[in-house]
């Protein structure tokens, strides 16, 4: 029995600009990272691993730079992990990546029974938290979405019962398997890689599946299989932020008092 | 040979093949440990072999009015050794070996000498044993078993010396008689008993002096007092410079990293714990000991000790050790709780009169920790990431690292042409408290007409907070690129602001092939003053000044004076002084990495140190380090005193006196 989890490899956003003048981001220098949310999803499935024994598998679509996000994985404790790589998968949405990254399951699976796949709740690049449930769709597997604890997993039953955490409210899920789950990044503390696995990692080689392996038809990938397509990138307009007093005002009590002033004068907060 | 001697000749025989066979089984055990070169500059280790240990310099240094004791001690030992070794052997052969048979003038002097020293043996012990008992200090274990063993079979054989030579004088056998001053006042004790009584009374006590010696000799290897043994080769062994840095280690597959095992430290550390005399003036001087954390540097050091005898015998059938050196738990082991509390302030090895190295120990079970375990507080998996992905500890983004660049007129570094790199640090540019040193740096070297230059947001982290902290890997890493840096960039000349960074890249980065001339700001400036490159246009006024001396700038490094210097030249009256100064200051709290960690074990140490500056009433508080003056603001504010006195860093005390 095994778990896939999916990471992407994500440039480091809080460090990307936008060209305000081409509408594209400014990736030049700015490093990679792995997804956050992918971390959390990765500490997960090596928690069940460690309790339950499950082998885990972890796979990424991007370009082979993303290897990199891959060894880090391996040197984290994963048993096995596959890039998916093919400039035809290039120019993917969330429809097209979902469908190569549920094919690529489904070849796992044949290796491995798959039981359990995990994702991250959303990207911190692309943001829009629909590749984890369009996997499931595909796969017609289970979906638990904004998971932040796993409560149990019944391998006897083949059932796992999560904790999702929704506004206002939790709920409870109890799910046979398989299942697709998203998780949010307060579900655990990720670990830190130990030096032996970082080294062994460093020599690994990682298997490196494009659509020679795949064999998807090329209308269901990249570009052409995508659904959508990215008109125009740009931040909004903001208006320049304004400091109050500065290092003159020492004491808060007094900075305050200036703040609701200037709140009050612009009609944006009343004392009546 | 009469029965007297053949049964001395066979008790003799026993101690020593078992005294000898206890060294064997403890000694041969520290060659487990890793390779370590203090053979090397032989003539200086002499000089601190006579020095440190027959010298006793640390050992009488400081608030120990009695570490004379113990130099009194020391000294009647080595003595008394000439004494007990003739009384072996003329025990053995006593037709042949015999004081009585050199020289007269010579005879005379050593009879009068042993039986003067003898005296002031037993005043010793008789001072011990009082101190242990009614003075004891909380830093030491007062009322040990062993203690008043050893005391008393030393107390036991200057008795025995007295009451021997006594009666034998009494019998008008000891030619000498004359020279014995305290053996004839107790001669006049015996005076009125039988002759045959006295034979008998002397007889006694040669066997009670007899026994009191060998059995000396074989509780010895057993007991804390093995320091005995080892402590003379240990102050030669002791690390010549300065100990500021860690061994570093080879990044290969399959090695180990870090001391998980107690056979994974050098061997020095372990012929260290063998050298200990458990006298506690490490715990007495150390800020997390003193400020109740887990930590008691003097117990470390035991637990290494107990661990190895524990563990080496199984170690050296190559199984694996029963005992762990990390957890705690047992006597042997240490908690991690201890192992994290230690700010690498190296209080404890200043004043270690053995001079026993307890950082790299503790760093060495660190790298355990975090390179095969990866485990740590919690609060140190962000700092890591930060300093791995972001080369800075907050994990700002790296351009923001030149902002400060902006305020002030700050050239960058260009290859050939600028003479100084100034390397900032990341609390001096990234931290907006400490970015106001950085200015008035800068201020300062232009006014100066220093050729300088920055490499603004390219700096990069140096690293000392992963080292210590036992991330060796990503120390190695950070190291690697800032040298490989500095050196394509042609730099030579090195300023450095952070007295964290100074030691790294000077002392660190030498492990690594670096060779640059690296100075602290206070060093430079002071040169600057004294050869009239920068004029001192006032006095800078900042009140009643009291100065913080950083660890890793006073202690690591030996500066000391030039900030004190530089004070009254800023402000024409020297700074006052902690109790607590120079060699034997008190850290600020933030070093060893413990800056980016939570302190919720005890007191805080910042709290500690800025009261004992607030028993001077100082309307300011002068440091040399930017984790000084963030520690130091804290800990006044803490205490609200912040309204009363301010926190100054050196360079804005001399900033006030160029404008
Ligand atoms: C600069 C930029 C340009 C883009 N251009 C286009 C475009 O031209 N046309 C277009 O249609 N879309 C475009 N996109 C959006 C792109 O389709 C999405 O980045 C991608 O489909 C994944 O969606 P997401 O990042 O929102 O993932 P989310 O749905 O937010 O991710 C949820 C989880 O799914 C998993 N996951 C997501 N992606 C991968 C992956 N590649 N490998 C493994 N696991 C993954 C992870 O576990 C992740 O946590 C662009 C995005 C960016 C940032
Ligand atoms: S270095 Fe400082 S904190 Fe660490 S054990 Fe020694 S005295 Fe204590
Ligand atoms: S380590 Fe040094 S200072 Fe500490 S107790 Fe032992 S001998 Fe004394």
């Amino acid at each position: 029995m095994q778990i896939v989890t999916c990471i992407k490899q994500v440039p480091d956003t809080t460090q990307v600009k936008i060209d305000p003048v081409k509408g594209t981001l400014i990736r030049e220098g700015v490093p990679s990272i792995i997804n956050p949310f992918d971390a959390h999803a990765l500490e997960e499935s090596l928690r069940l691993k460690d309790k339950y024994g499950f082998k885990v598998t972890a796979i990424s679509m991007g370009p082979p730079s993303a290897e990199v996000t891959l060894r880090n994985a391996i040197a984290l404790g994963v048993d096995n992990v596959i890039l998916l790589s093919d400039r035809v998968f290039g120019g993917a949405d969330t429809l097209a990546t979902s469908m190569v990254l549920a094919t690529a399951i489904k070849k796992l699976n044949e290796e491995d029974e798959v039981v359990l796949v995990l994702c991250g709740k959303q990207t911190i690049d692309g943001d829009t938290a629909q590749v984890g449930p369009g996997i499931a769709t595909r796969l017609k597997y289970q979906q638990l979405t904004s998971v932040d604890h796993i409560e149990n997993v019944d391998l006897k039953n083949r059932t796992i019962t999560v904790r999702c955490k929704f506004e206002g409210r939790y709920e409870i899920l109890n799910s046979c398997f398989p299942a697709m789950i998203a998780v949010l990044r307060e579900i655990n503390r990720p670990r830190y890689p130990t030096v032996p696995m970082r080294l062994m990692s460093q020599d690994y080689k990682v298997t490196v599946w494009d659509n020679k392996v795949m064999q998807m038809n090329e209308n269901e990938i990249g570009l052409k299989g995508s659904a959508t397509a990215v008109r125009r990138i740009f931040s909004p307009d903001r208006a320049m932020g304004q400091i109050l007093g500065g290092d003159d005002v020492q004491d808060p009590e007094e900075a305050a008092r200036m703040l609701i002033n200037k709140l009050i004068s612009k009609n944006l907060i009343s004392l009546q | 040979m009469t029965a007297q001697v053949t049964i001395f000749a066979i008790v003799f025989a026993v101690a020593v093949i078992f005294f000898l066979w206890s060294c064997w089984q403890r000694f041969s055990l520290v060659a487990l440990g890793l390779p370590d070169n203090r053979i090397d500059r032989i003539g200086l280790r002499i000089w601190n072999m006579l020095l440190y240990a027959f010298g006793q310099k640390r050992v009488v240094a400081g608030k120990y009015p009695f570490g004379w004791n113990h130099f009194v001690f020391f000294w009647c030992f080595l003595i008394l050794l000439i004494a007990n070794t003739e009384f072996l052997f003329h025990g053995l052969f006593p037709d042949i070996i015999a004081l009585s048979k050199l020289p007269e003038g010579l005879y005379h002097a050593l009879a009068l000498i042993f039986d003067v020293v003898s005296l002031l043996a037993l005043i010793a012990v008789i001072i011990a044993i009082s101190r242990r008992l009614w003075f004891a200090p909380k830093y030491i274990e007062a009322k040990t078993v062993d203690a008043f063993v050893i005391l008393g079979l030393v107390a036991t054989l200057m008795i025995a010396f007295f009451s021997l030579h006594g009666s034998g004088i009494a019998l008008g056998e000891e030619a000498a008689a004359a020279w014995m001053p305290i053996s004839s006042f107790v001669a006049t004790l015996f005076r009125d008993l039988p002759a045959v009584t006295l034979a008998n009374v002397k007889l006694i006590f040669w066997w009670v002096h007899a026994f009191a010696l060998l059995g000396f000799l074989c509780y010895l290897p057993y007991s804390k007092h093995m320091h005995i043994l080892t402590s003379i080769p240990n102050c030669f062994f002791k690390s010549i410079d300065k100990v500021n840095t860690q061994t570093p280690e080879v990044f290969k597959k399959d090695n180990v990293y870090g001391a998980g095992r107690v056979d994974r430290m050098r061997w020095k550390d372990l012929f260290d714990s063998y050298s200990c005399t458990e006298c506690g003036r490490c715990t007495d001087n150390c800020p997390a000991a003193n400020t109740g954390k887990e930590l008691n540097p003097r117990l470390v050091i035991h637990d290494i000790k107990i661990n190895l005898l524990h563990n080496g015998k199984l170690i050296k059938q190559g199984k694996a050790p029963e005992l762990s050196l990390i957890g705690g738990g047992k006597e042997g082991s240490i908690k991690e709780d201890a192992i994290w509390a230690c700010t690498t302030c190296g209080a404890c090895m200043e004043v270690c009169p053995v001079s026993i190295e307890h950082v790299p120990k503790l760093v060495y079970m660190r790298r355990d920790l975090v390179e095969m375990q990866a485990k740590f507080p919690d609060e140190l998996l962000s700092l890591f990431e930060n300093l791995e992905n972001r080369s800075n500890p907050w994990g700002i983004i790296p351009a923001e690292r030149s902002r400060w660049v902006a305020e002030v007129n700050a050239p960058s570094f260009e290859k050939d042409k600028t003479e100084y790199l100034f390397y900032t640090g990341c609390a001096g540019s990234l931290d907006t408290r400490n970015k106001r040193n950085t200015e008035a740096i800068a201020r300062i070297l232009n006014a100066a007409g220093v050729s300088w230059g920055t490499f603004g947001k390219d700096e990069k982290c140096c690293g000392d907070s992963a080292r210590r902290l036992g991330n060796e890997y990503l120390f190695d890493r950070m190291a690697r690129e800032n040298i490989r840096m500095m050196q394509e960039a042609g730099v030579k000349k090195i300023i450095v602001e952070c007295p964290h960074g100074y030691n790294t890249i000077k002392n660190d980065y030498k492990q690594f092939g670096a060779d640059f001339e690296v100075i602290h700001h206070a060093e430079l400036i002071l040169q600057l003053i004294e050869s009239g490159k920068l004029q001192l246009k006032n006095k800078a006024d900042a009140g009643k000044i009291i100065f913080h001396d950083s660890c890793y700038l006073g202690r690591y490094n030996g500066i000391f004076d030039q900030p004190r210097k530089l004070i009254e030249k800023a402000t024409g009256k020297a700074p006052m002084e902690m109790d607590r100064r120079r060699e034997t200051s008190f850290c600020c709290g933030a070093g060893g990495g413990r800056m980016w960690m939570e302190e919720t074990e005890g007191t805080r140490i910042n709290i500690a140190r800025v009261t004992e500056a607030m028993k001077s009433d100082p309307d300011t508080i002068c440091v040399c380090c930017p984790y000084c003056v963030t520690m130091m603001e804290d800990g006044l504010t803490d205490i609200k005193a912040s309204d009363k006195v301010k926190v100054i860093e050196i360079s804005e005390l001399v900033e006030k006196a160029i404008k």
